[in-house]
């Protein structure tokens, strides 16, 4: 790039700023009371041990960690089983029926989740729409009771995370060059083939965006499995709410916070190795 | 030997290609030839099954293979900008259609190997494709659609990436290629010099109608309309009315007072149309058929009179302008070989030029349509 259009290094200072004061700093306070004591009456006491850390090894933590994992990791993969044929389509089509498309993916981001979510618990309800006319057609002798399910719970995850799939999956797919797969059938190769050989290994920095915006977030949510599931299984998001607000153990909650944040970047640097360097990648198989 | 018949292809209202009849045979190098939009790319990606006829046949060897799907069809496609796997090395992307082949891994080894040798890419197998320059591509490219030994190979503008250079140099080894292999190519292009210098024959398009078929010197010195002979190269025309049509030639009356004699080229090879006296018509010359000369010439030449306008050295040839004196009409194009290095005679702009030229190089072409040969 010629020197004269590179940005000047100061327009990153608001940015910076901002991560460093309420990005970093809060990080590096939770961090610090990780090791602390709780207080008799909720407070923090500065005697520094790795107690909480030890206390978060029990099963019980282990338990409700492993099924955020199951939750986020069936979210995610829902999303993406749902958002790559929809990014594909609006990768394909007319330049209107493409805005029509972008439009529905991004009208979720202008109503509210909260709002969202009790609109699938009236939506899914006893007396809601779909058990009232699968009733009246005789689809159904009973109305389903969806609510306070782990389905609910899936469908809202879904419906609130594909956006953030499917935008990165519609970027990647914007590029591809669609003769790519004219010239691999003219080769012989099958549909399955086209997708394993080709497709998706030239989509795959949309995939890995895609999974890089959905899988954190869906890890740590908390309020609508809530709303939705009944409050029934605890997720890692709620017992770290409930640390704060409840049980009023800042440390405890802080040194979970940092386990949940620490596993994340774990397993995200694991992953983004393994999807290093594809041509190499691709020689080998 | 390839048969296309009564093939047409209509996209909503508009017909991109209509009633194609075609017989390509065993190892020619047959192209396809015409302006953006006439139709020849989707002719060919009906061949390759990338479109589906929506009616007529194509059959290869008497089977008909324009209900199979594309790698059913003994046919492999040469895609206009390569296509080219990114994410492969250049080595997997030739083996990719015998990999879905399922051929033996040494089979494999050995025909990846002599396809890069065929294309001298053969040093080249381990690079990936993104960091060859595009002659490079496009050898890849081909050494990828052959490998699968196909009755037809199918090129959509393979060279209309290259720069001039590249692309005259490409064609050569492309020419040399086809001889070697011995498979039917067909191919498409924009560029008129480009399908006479590789083609066995040429398909003239235009919006969606085959105009002619014939072998380039055909296409080029006997065009059967006026498309396929402005569209093929540069050709001056006059209108004019027939006077008299006699059996060694045809009298026309153009603007000028000297009437135009048209003759059948001595060969034999193009016939005199019939025509009655009155038709009105275009007599075609090629401006290379037109001398300039500062003096009429003998009565056995057609003349017409004019006034130089315009000198356009070209290096090899010298194209000259000359306006003619007796009617408002577009100035004739003479295109003089610059044989010797002082062969540019001198002219002035604004001399009085006679542009002269024998009877029986020029064409006589119906004003609205083509006039087919008597014999045909």
């Amino acid at each position: 790039m010629p020197k004269a259009l590179r940005s000047p290094p100061l327009l990153i200072l608001p940015t910076l700023g901002w991560f460093l004061w309420f990005l970093l700093i809060p990080l590096c306070i939770l961090f610090i009371y990780s090791f602390a004591t709780k207080g008799t009456y909720g407070g923090i006491v500065y005697t520094f041990s790795l107690e909480n850390y030890f206390r978060a090894q029990d099963w019980i933590y282990f338990r409700i960690f492993l099924s955020s994992l199951k939750l986020a990791a069936l979210t995610t993969i829902s999303c993406l089983l749902i958002g790559y044929p929809m990014a594909y389509v609006m990768a394909t089509v007319s330049a209107t029926m493409r805005s029509v498309l972008l439009m529905l993916v991004v009208i979720p981001f202008w109503t509210n989740f909260v709002v969202r979510a009790y609109a699938i618990k009236v939506l899914l309800g006893e007396h809601g729409p779909v058990n009232q006319i699968a009733l009246s057609l005789k689809i159904l002798a009973e109305p389903i009771v969806f609510n306070n399910s782990a389905f609910s719970v899936w469908l809202w995850m879904v419906t609130n995370y594909l956006p953030f799939m499917v935008l990165p999956l519609y970027v990647a797919l914007e590029k591809f060059d669609f003769t790519l797969l004219e010239a691999a059938k003219d080769l012989g190769a099958s549909s399955v083939n086209i997708l394993l050989k080709v497709l998706i290994p030239l989509t795959k920095q949309g995939i890995v965006a895609g999974i890089i915006f959905v899988f954190p977030c869906a890890l740590g949510e908390f309020i609508i499995p809530d709303i939705l599931g009944g409050a029934k299984t605890m997720l890692i998001g709620n017992l770290i709410t409930e640390q704060f607000l409840k049980s009023r153990d800042w440390p405890f909650g802080s040194a979970l916070s940092m386990i949940l944040i620490l596993s994340v970047l774990v397993s995200l640097v694991v992953y983004l190795k393994t999807q290093e360097n594809p041509h190499e990648a691709s020689r080998k198989a | 030997m390839l048969e296309i018949r009564a093939l047409h292809k209509s996209f909503g209202s508009t017909k991109a290609v209509s009633n194609v009849n075609l017989t390509i045979q065993e190892g020619e190098f047959f192209s396809l030839l015409g302006p953006s939009g006439c139709g020849k790319t989707t002719l060919l990606r009906m061949l390759g099954g990338f479109e589906s006829p929506t009616s007529g046949e194509i059959l290869q060897d008497e089977n008909r293979v324009d209900t199979l799907p594309p790698h059913l069809r003994p046919f492999n496609m040469v895609f206009q900008r390569y296509a080219l796997f990114p994410h492969l090395s250049v080595w997997q992307n030739v083996a990719f259609g015998l990999q879905m082949k399922k051929t033996s891994r040494s089979e494999i080894q050995t025909r990846v190997l002599e396809a890069l040798a065929l294309v001298k890419m053969e040093n080249f197998s381990e690079r990936s494709v993104d960091t060859l320059s595009g002659g490079q591509q496009q050898r890849i490219a081909l050494a990828r659609a052959f490998i699968n030994r196909p009755r037809v190979l199918l090129l959509d503008e393979p060279l209309s990436a290259l720069d001039l250079k590249l692309r005259q140099q490409m064609q050569i080894e492309l020419l040399s290629l086809q001889r070697r292999l011995k498979h039917t190519f067909i191919f498409v292009t924009h560029d008129q010099e480009e399908a006479l210098t590789l083609s066995d024959r040429i398909a003239v398009m235009n919006h969606g109608v085959v105009e002619q078929v014939g072998t380039p010197q055909e296409i080029y010195e006997y065009p059967r309309t006026l498309f396929v002979a402005q569209f093929i190269g540069s050709i001056n025309s006059l209108e004019g009315e027939v006077r008299e049509s006699r059996e060694d030639g045809v009298i026309v009356q153009g603007f000028s007072k000297r009437q135009i004699q048209v003759k059948p080229s001595k060969d034999g090879s193009r016939p005199l149309p019939a025509v009655q006296p009155g038709t009105s018509l275009r007599i075609l010359m090629r401006p290379e058929k037109l001398k300039a000369l500062k003096s009429p010439p003998g009565p056995e030449q057609n003349v017409i009179e004019g006034n130089l306008k315009e000198v356009l050295y070209q290096g090899s040839m010298t194209h000259l302008f000359i306006q003619p004196k007796e009617a408002d009409v577009p100035a004739l194009m003479v295109a003089q070989p610059n044989t010797s290095v002082t062969s540019r005679k001198g002219f002035q702009l604004g001399d009085r030029i006679f542009v002269a030229w024998t009877p029986e190089d020029c064409l006589l072409m119906g004003k609205e349509e083509a006039l087919r040969e008597t014999h045909a």
